[in-house]
């Protein structure tokens, strides 16, 4: 019997559960090993000979290369884990979570300074909200 | 005898060491969250704590895809300021109390929480940023820490109910304890914050308000809150919120609020501190 998955209906959210654990285990070791300022200056002297020292899919490499955060998240990625790629650049969780949106960093901060986003209508998937 | 004097809560907003690192705390963005802290910092010099057990989560810092314990306890001497990607923050290395936190994994282990027995440890911003907000910056922190690192990383972390037991069994571990300290439980992260997706910047700060008030005067029933409802109502980072659980846990039911906070935001997340005394302390 598969597991319950009671948060499979939220909407613009993956959790990170064991199945994505498992998908993502080799990108999230490679993010980890950013926290080496020796793999740092590796990976940006050249990212893809650094990433090619890791069992990953295709689809995840290229994901890291594009800084596509909801890609990562959809290939195993766990946010705590691709924190280390953006850190690497320099950029904060709050730059991070803006690409993740749609919005541009200005909309973002601005959303996060008027409140954030509204829990209302961002329950379920398929309710009116913008999540 | 060793006893547990107070608890408190605070969130752990990576941003909030870096405007303490980088001196940016009386700026306009930054100072209500550090306003809310004034009166934290003048209780904490007086209360003047021997240790503080740290409730807090390791941000794939020590913790990767390798090796996630549910829970795990810090025993070893000092814990350095982790590298998590921009360098170590310079703040002092934290001082452990190996004697209690290994007479704690004893107990604990044996009440039927089998806790992971940590040796070697650096502590990322979940340890490091609730201590500047408490104490600033000094030359060396004022008191020894035991972190006590709860996976809310990869799902499932342990239930509230689980949590709150926890505490219970911590409090009656740290009252078996000979030697005469004053010891403080902090739980940390929260409140409501998702920093993934589409959803990334969810706030609910009702969700936010109902849980601190819940905490402070109704635990038993909100320990029974289901994961679905963290995730679904304050995102899927507000799951940490479960660690809140365990510092009340080792209250006592009735509690003196000594002081409450709430400010949005603090980068993508609400920030939310309470201060709690036990009333026979």
């Amino acid at each position: 019997m598969a597991l319950d998955k009671p948060y499979a209906d939220i909407p613009g959210t993956i959790i990170f559960d064991a199945d994505q654990a498992r998908k993502g285990y080799n990108l999230n070791q490679f993010s980890m090993s950013l926290m080496k300022a020796g793999n740092r200056d590796r990976f940006k002297a050249d990212e893809r000979a650094y990433l090619d020292e890791w069992p990953m899919t295709k689809e995840q490499k290229q994901a890291v290369l594009d800084r596509d955060y909801n890609e990562m998240m959809a290939l195993g990625g766990n946010i705590y884990f691709l924190a280390k790629i953006f850190s690497t650049d320099g950029l904060s969780f709050q730059f991070a979570a803006a690409t993740m949106t749609g919005m541009t960093q200005e909309e973002y901060a601005q959303m996060m300074l008027d409140g954030g986003r509204s829990i209302e209508g961002n329950r379920f998937v398929g309710e009116s909200g913008n999540g | 005898m060793a006893r547990i004097t107070a608890g408190l809560s605070t969130s752990h907003v990576p941003a909030i060491g870096v405007a303490v690192d980088l001196g940016k705390t009386q700026e306009d963005y930054w100072k209500p969250v550090f306003d809310g802290f004034e009166f934290s910092k003048k209780w904490i010099a007086e209360a003047n704590p021997d240790v503080v057990i740290l409730v807090f989560n390791d941000h794939a810092t020590v913790f990767g895809c390798d090796f996630i314990p549910t829970f795990a306890i810090g025993c070893a001497d000092e814990y350095a300021p982790a590298d998590e990607g921009w360098g170590p923050r310079p703040v002092p290395v934290v001082k452990g109390h190996p004697e209690l936190a290994s007479h704690i994994a004893q107990s604990v282990i044996q009440d039927d929480f089998d806790l992971t027995i940590v040796n070697r440890m650096d502590v990322d911003h979940g340890l490091t940023v609730p201590m500047s907000l408490m104490f600033g910056q000094p030359e060396a922190w004022p008191c020894r820490v035991i972190p006590v690192a709860v996976n809310v990383v990869q799902y499932p972390p342990p239930s509230g109910q689980r949590c709150y037991n926890l505490g219970k069994a911590i409090r009656k571990a740290v009252e078996l304890f000979d030697e005469d300290l004053s010891v403080q439980i902090w739980g940390t992260g929260g409140m409501s914050h998702q920093l993934q997706g589409p959803r990334a910047g969810l706030i609910n700060q009702d969700f936010d308000r109902d849980f601190l008030e819940r905490l402070v005067n109704d635990p038993v029933e909100l320990a029974k809150m289901p994961h679905i409802d963290y995730v679904r109502e304050a995102g899927s980072e507000g799951i940490e919120l479960v660690m809140w659980l365990i510092m009340r846990g080792a209250l006592n039911k009735d509690v003196v609020e000594r002081h409450r906070f709430y400010h949005v935001p603090a980068s993508n997340t609400a920030v939310g501190h309470l201060i709690l005394e036990n009333k026979d302390s």
